[in-house]
């Protein structure tokens, strides 16, 4: 199977009948994803979509038997959302939503504390575009038709660079296993090592393409894990090298304010990880193939 | 969100940390009033602009009598202060800080930040007030004492006491200063802060603690539930242009290059950035107008580029993902129907409907030069740049 999502994989959305959640769901389903009902608390025991919605994410859960779920619920309610979804029984919850205050990333992971490694939910983003398994599922916002189904797992923190990357891949004819986008904030619910780990141990996977940028010591610390747990090659692209020290640069956690956060510093850290540098944004795909030929 | 020292200062009064006498100057005469309110013999006037520095740049002024305290306030007011921080174009001073001079026993750091490693807040400290915490852990960084907080249960007493220990603070100052740290705790914790610097946190000679410059900055998610420190935005401090993007939705930093941009997303934004500067170019901004594109974000992207003479041609980048290119070409179209562009104008689109999305800036009247990939569209800004 591909990672986090496959094709049987049911999900929930949560923030159902806003504007948001009901378009990205409308495509969801057109893209094969499983999606069994919503929750709107407040309007449980009413159909959307022709999808049943339920009051709450456990109500969902017992009804349908989710074990995904994807929140388009406006930031300010985001973080009781996602800890609700944590305590329901929910395996991978996916945060779309852009704003959500790092004080509460910060109590959500800390919330999450409390369950056991084999009860504990994998929280994905906040700010990101989601999951796809190209030709399985999706559990995210990204236009599915760019993505060829492969044997290259993508790991981005940006949305849109992520596309360009499978774009660039689908016009050389590669495909992707699973691309997961693990958002742009500072504090996010999965990083890196935990989604590059994943790559790792999946069988539908041969290549791991990770699109990291300025700030956070986050690509650093995947890197310094793939040195010592993975076989299967490592390319990184990180973004920024123009990018002025000390500014934030438009995603909130994209910003330099120590050492080792720069483009330059991660890329110099990282090739002496062993990791294959993608040298521009515009050879991700031929980076890839090179790889690939290789092995 | 950054706030000026007056502010931050008043905050942290407020969560019981002890500052200066002191009181904000609009004018040379109200400047002077101030000091003699609050007294003594020996005032600091201090600019107020959105900047580390400002001693060393001219901005602190000590004063022996209220009327050089008028004067230094005339020499300042109205003025723009250019620190090491500020750039060339420097920081307009709009408002002094009257303060009671402190006479310094021992100057200390103090820190608050967020630790995105350990996804919790950490407090650093040192014994060497006074330089920047860059100077403090290039220079001395066997001074710094580093201290993580579990945000679930908030910094404990004990966690503050070894802070204050570790400073080499004494025994009968050890409960203030433990109060002083958890103060600077809770006003990061309790208003949504993303930094607190304290520099210096001195003991005076009459063995008070005090927080004698200090800075502090907020997460911007968290304004919409922090109203009061929402009102302290001051935008005189901010880049014209950023205030005027910030105030409609769109990411936007100003470059020192002439090739403006228009991107969607953050990623893909400081990707076309690496290309330019690849290409042999500099970029003029960073502006992301949000990954969906939008017609109407499009259109103030473009009305806020034409508002920097410095952009010499402009590149439109654009991945159309749920956000169809045939939208997003439409969007183009219309606001050039809004805004004349007199430089050279490059658009790549790529992702959904990328034909229709072509086809339509071709039949429209927009001057254009057409890119395909993300390399092309670089060359052809830099080349655009020559003519």
């Amino acid at each position: 199977m591909a990672v986090i999502i496959d094709k049987k994989t049911k999900i929930i959305v949560q923030g159902f009948t806003g504007k948001m959640g009901s378009f990205h769901t409308e495509e969801m389903i057109k893209y094969g994803s499983n999606v069994v009902g919503g929750v709107t608390p407040g309007k449980g025991g009413s159909k959307h979509l022709n999808l049943p919605v339920f009051n709450t994410v456990k109500d969902a859960v017992k009804n349908t038997g989710a074990t995904a779920s994807i929140l388009f619920v406006p930031p300010a309610f985001a973080a009781d959302s996602a800890m609700e979804a944590a305590d329901s029984g929910i395996k991978s919850c996916v945060a779309i939503v852009d704003g959500i205050p790092s004080h509460d990333m910060i109590r959500i992971k800390r919330y999450m504390r409390r369950y056991t490694k084999s009860e504990k939910m994998s929280l994905i983003g906040p700010n990101c575009a989601g999951i796809i398994s190209p030709g399985k599922s999706m559990l995210g916002i990204m236009p599915g038709h760019i993505y060829k189904e492969g044997r290259v797992g993508i790991i981005s923190r940006s949305g849109t660079l992520g596309y360009e990357a499978a774009q660039q891949l689908k016009n050389l004819n590669i495909g992707v296993s699973t691309s997961v986008g693990i958002g742009g904030d500072p504090i996010n619910g999965s990083s890196f090592r935990d989604i590059i780990g994943k790559f790792e141990e999946d069988d539908e996977t041969d290549v791991i393409l990770m699109i990291g940028e300025i700030g956070g010591p986050q690509e650093v610390a995947a890197g310094e894990f793939a040195k010592d747990n993975m076989k299967k090659p490592v390319i990184a692209y990180i973004a920024g090298l123009t990018a002025p020290k000390g500014r934030v640069m438009g995603h909130a956690g994209a910003i330099v304010s120590a050492y080792g956060e720069s483009a330059v510093e991660k890329v110099e850290i990282l090739k002496e990880y062993g990791i294959i540098i993608s040298k521009n944004p515009s050879v991700m795909g031929e980076t890839v193939k090179n790889v690939l030929s290789k092995s | 969100m950054d706030i000026h020292e007056y502010q931050a200062k008043k905050i942290l009064s407020d969560f019981g940390v002890t500052i200066p006498r002191g009181g904000i100057a609009y004018s040379p005469e109200n400047a002077e009033n101030k000091a003699r309110e609050i007294g003594g013999t020996k005032w600091v006037v201090k600019a107020q602009v959105h900047s580390g520095g400002r001693g060393k740049a001219g901005g602190i002024i000590v004063c022996d009598t209220p009327l050089a305290v008028a004067q230094a306030t005339d020499k300042l007011l109205g003025k723009k202060l250019v620190t090491n921080q500020t750039g060339p174009e420097g920081k307009i001073i709009n408002r002094i800080y009257i303060e009671e001079a402190t006479d310094i026993k021992k100057e200390l750091y103090l820190g608050l930040v967020f630790d995105r490693g350990s996804e919790s807040i950490m407090v650093v400290a040192s014994t060497e007030g006074g330089m920047s915490v860059e100077e403090i852990s290039k220079e001395k960084p066997e001074s710094i004492i580093r201290s993580k907080i579990e945000v679930a249960v908030g910094m404990q007493n004990f966690q503050a006491r070894e802070i204050a220990f570790a400073l080499g603070i004494e025994p009968v100052l050890i409960r203030r200063a433990s109060e002083t740290i958890i103060g600077c705790y809770r006003a990061f914790s309790e208003l949504d802060a993303t930094m607190v610097e304290v520099n210096p946190l001195v003991i005076s000679n009459q063995d008070q603690i005090l927080a004698l410059d200090c800075k502090m900055s907020f997460d911007n998610n968290a304004l919409f539930r922090r109203n009061q420190v929402s009102e302290l935005r001051d935008k005189t401090q901010e880049n014209s242009n950023e205030v005027y993007a910030a105030d409609r939705g769109l990411n936007y930093v100003s470059l020192e290059g002439n090739i403006g941009n228009i991107i969607n997303g953050a990623g893909l934004a400081m990707a076309s950035m690496d290309m330019i500067k690849l290409a042999g170019g500099e970029p003029a901004n960073f502006l992301d107008v949000g990954g969906g594109a939008t017609p109407e974000k499009i259109v103030k992207a473009f009305k806020l580029i034409s508002m920097d003479e410095k952009v010499k041609v402009i590149l439109v980048n654009i991945f159309a993902g749920i956000n169809r290119c045939d939208w997003v070409a439409e969007g183009i179209v219309q606001a050039l129907e809004k805004i004349e562009i007199k430089v050279p104008l490059i658009i790549r689109l790529a992702g959904t409907n990328v034909e229709k999305g072509n086809e339509i800036l071709k039949n429209s009247n927009i001057n254009y030069i057409e890119a395909n990939t993300l390399e092309d569209a670089a060359n052809k800004a830099v080349k655009a740049l020559g003519k």
